[in-house]
């Protein structure tokens, strides 16, 4: 809608040297978190955009290099702090990977249903955030109160409600216990009907259909060229998804399906997100209902999984454990290698490359994050648009700032 | 683990009618299969396996350094490229090796536009320039930061720059 309305070439107004600068952010409502833009305008269009960030830059990969692989969780966990359990299960998965742990199959599926409560946690605040943005305040409201939920799950399984730090090197904190799995059907049962009113809250609302239907195009060969992965991609007709294309955990045991479109607009990156979230739901009720008895975490004559409290106290060989992996100069022994593992976050693809010196500390830890590459196409595809639709735009690329700047 | 080596045969048989033996070495640890080529070759190389081999996507690019690692004869500083293809759902890992006292590769920005801030955030952590890059500033630290802050010589706490960074007084401004 914003082309055709004002269609006079930026270039008149560059003779005329008309063109205006907008300082945007970093602290502004509409951003979320702390990310400026400066905009420079030709009236209310937006000739171009140069993100500037590094706001909340932390050092995250640096206290990578002096933190063991299982205090790093902690770190990883405020990266995308909207899905923490997808971050966690992302580098452990690649500690894993480097140190050849196979899990067992309780903690694959535990994994993937905090995997998908987490996903549907991320969805439900960027849907309902564009939507808090863009005017329809409503259904951010019913998109929160379900989330409280997904705080109370992680609070009943690890005692904290917003990062809960739940794997541990081959396995898991602790196992669920059946107040857990009580709460998930708690929200199972309730995620339809709120699911439904958000439905009837957006789909045909006016206002918002107009405000995100044909901004912020992005075509197939542009998302392939810029690295966009997840529901942008997928927005934009590129289905790819690792869960299906490279399978990790226990996502080949689940039907589900990848949604995709190809228009590539905003209206897409909802819509995908939207039916993204049902098809998590179908997962966790899949795994829930198949969920496998037995241990979460390896066997302790692996040497690599901490053992819990019951046993540390009540084993010698649960303390031997403990103390081997606690002290320092003790810890794992890695191989002198690399390794590239990722997952399919709720943002798209979420990687560590980990390089191991033998000792008990990551040599790199180096992060794929997907909010930075995203953020990264801001500039393409906000090029034409109205100012209006930046909050529209930035609402449908989901940037987790202190994912972007690490 | 099996099925992505079989695919991988096919470009590598690709590569090595290309380019013969010796441009690059491979090795394999899990299901990463990379590839090690020297910095005159790189987007060569690149060029074919997304030109001819269909690695499309180029899911992730970043920075290591070896300095000080044990057992290590290679270069200081290595750049890792993961290029995904789309259709086989095949992975690959390139790795480029620069050196001191000036690192310096080839960009990528031409073949990848999404190379662009990935390629920046390596010179800022690691002051790698790439040449034939189209903007490469600072990213994520201010431009007045003097040092490489992921560099293995550089300190966990820092050297002070939060310390002694100028502020301005609301006098002053």
């Amino acid at each position: 809608m914003s082309a055709n309305l004002l269609d006079e070439p930026g270039t008149e107004a560059e003779a005329k040297q008309a063109i205006w600068t907008l300082n945007f952010g970093p602290q502004h409502p509409a951003t979320h978190t702390t990310l400026r833009l400066i905009l420079e305008l030709d009236g209310e269009r937006i000739i171009k955009a140069t993100p500037d960030i590094g706001y909340l830059h932390s050092g995250f990969e640096k206290l990578g290099e002096h933190l063991n692989f299982n205090q790093y969780v902690t770190v990883v966990d405020r990266k995308n702090y909207i899905s923490p359990p997808l971050n966690e299960v992302a580098w452990h998965g690649a500690v894993e990977k480097l140190l050849g742990i196979d899990l067992t199959p309780r903690c694959k599926y535990i994994r993937v249903i905090i995997s998908e409560l987490a996903r549907i946690h991320d969805h439900l605040l960027c849907t309902g955030a564009a939507a808090l943005d863009l005017g329809a305040f409503t259904a951010f409201l019913y998109a929160f109160n379900l989330r409280e939920q997904i705080n109370d799950i992680y609070e009943e399984m690890s005692g904290y409600r917003y990062h809960p730090g739940y794997t541990r090197v081959g396995g898991l904190l602790q196992d669920f216990n059946d107040r857990v799995l009580d709460r998930i059907a708690k929200f199972q049962a309730s995620f339809q009907s709120v699911y439904v009113d958000v439905e009837k809250l957006l789909f045909r609302n006016r206002i918002f259909l107009d405000r995100l239907r044909g901004v912020g195009r992005l075509s197939k060969q542009g998302a392939i060229a810029l690295s966009c992965t997840g529901p942008i991609a997928r927005a934009s007709g590129v289905t790819y998804d690792i869960r299906k294309d490279e399978p990790y955990l226990a996502y080949p045991d689940f039907d589900f399906q990848v949604p995709f479109t190809e228009e590539g607009d905003c209206w897409a990156r909802f819509i995908v997100r939207m039916e993204e979230m049902r098809q998590s739901h179908k997962i966790i009720g899949q795994a829930v209902r198949k969920l496998p008895k037995g241990p979460v975490n390896v066997p302790i004559a692996e040497k690599l999984p901490l053992p819990d409290k019951l046993t540390t106290y009540n084993s010698m060989e649960g303390l031997i454990q403990h103390f081997e992996l606690i002290m320092p100069n003790r810890g794992f022994e890695t191989p002198r290698d690399e390794v590239y593992a990722a997952i399919e976050s709720s943002n798209g693809e979420l990687g560590y490359y980990l390089v191991a010196d033998g000792g008990e500390f990551a040599w790199r830890v180096r992060t794929r994050p997907p909010s930075f590459i995203h953020f990264a196409i801001f500039p393409h595809i906000i090029k034409d648009h109205l100012v209006a639709d930046v909050v529209a735009v930035l609402g449908s690329l989901n940037i987790i700032a202190a994912e972007l700047d690490r | 683990m099996s099925t992505t080596t079989e695919p991988h045969a096919s470009t590598l048989a690709t590569l090595s009618e290309l380019f013969g033996d010796g441009v690059f070495t491979t090795s394999l640890f899990r299901d990463n299969l990379r590839l090690f080529v020297p910095a005159s070759r790189l987007i060569d190389l690149l060029t074919v396996l997304k030109d001819r081999c269909g690695f499309g996507l180029l899911a992730e690019l970043g920075a290591t350094d070896y300095l000080g690692y044990p057992g290590r004869t290679r270069s200081r500083f290595e750049v890792h490229y993961v290029l995904r293809n789309l259709e086989t759902a095949e992975r690959l890992v390139v790795k480029v090796g620069a050196d001191d006292p000036d690192p310096l590769l080839p960009s990528a920005v031409p073949l990848w536009l999404g190379a662009d801030w990935m390629e920046r955030e390596v010179f800022d952590m690691f002051g790698i320039r790439f040449h034939g890059h189209p903007d490469l500033r600072r990213i994520l630290m201010p431009e007045e930061f003097m040092a490489y802050p992921l560099r293995k010589d550089y300190p966990l706490r820092g050297r002070g720059e939060r310390h002694n960074f100028p502020r301005l007084t609301r006098g002053e401004s």
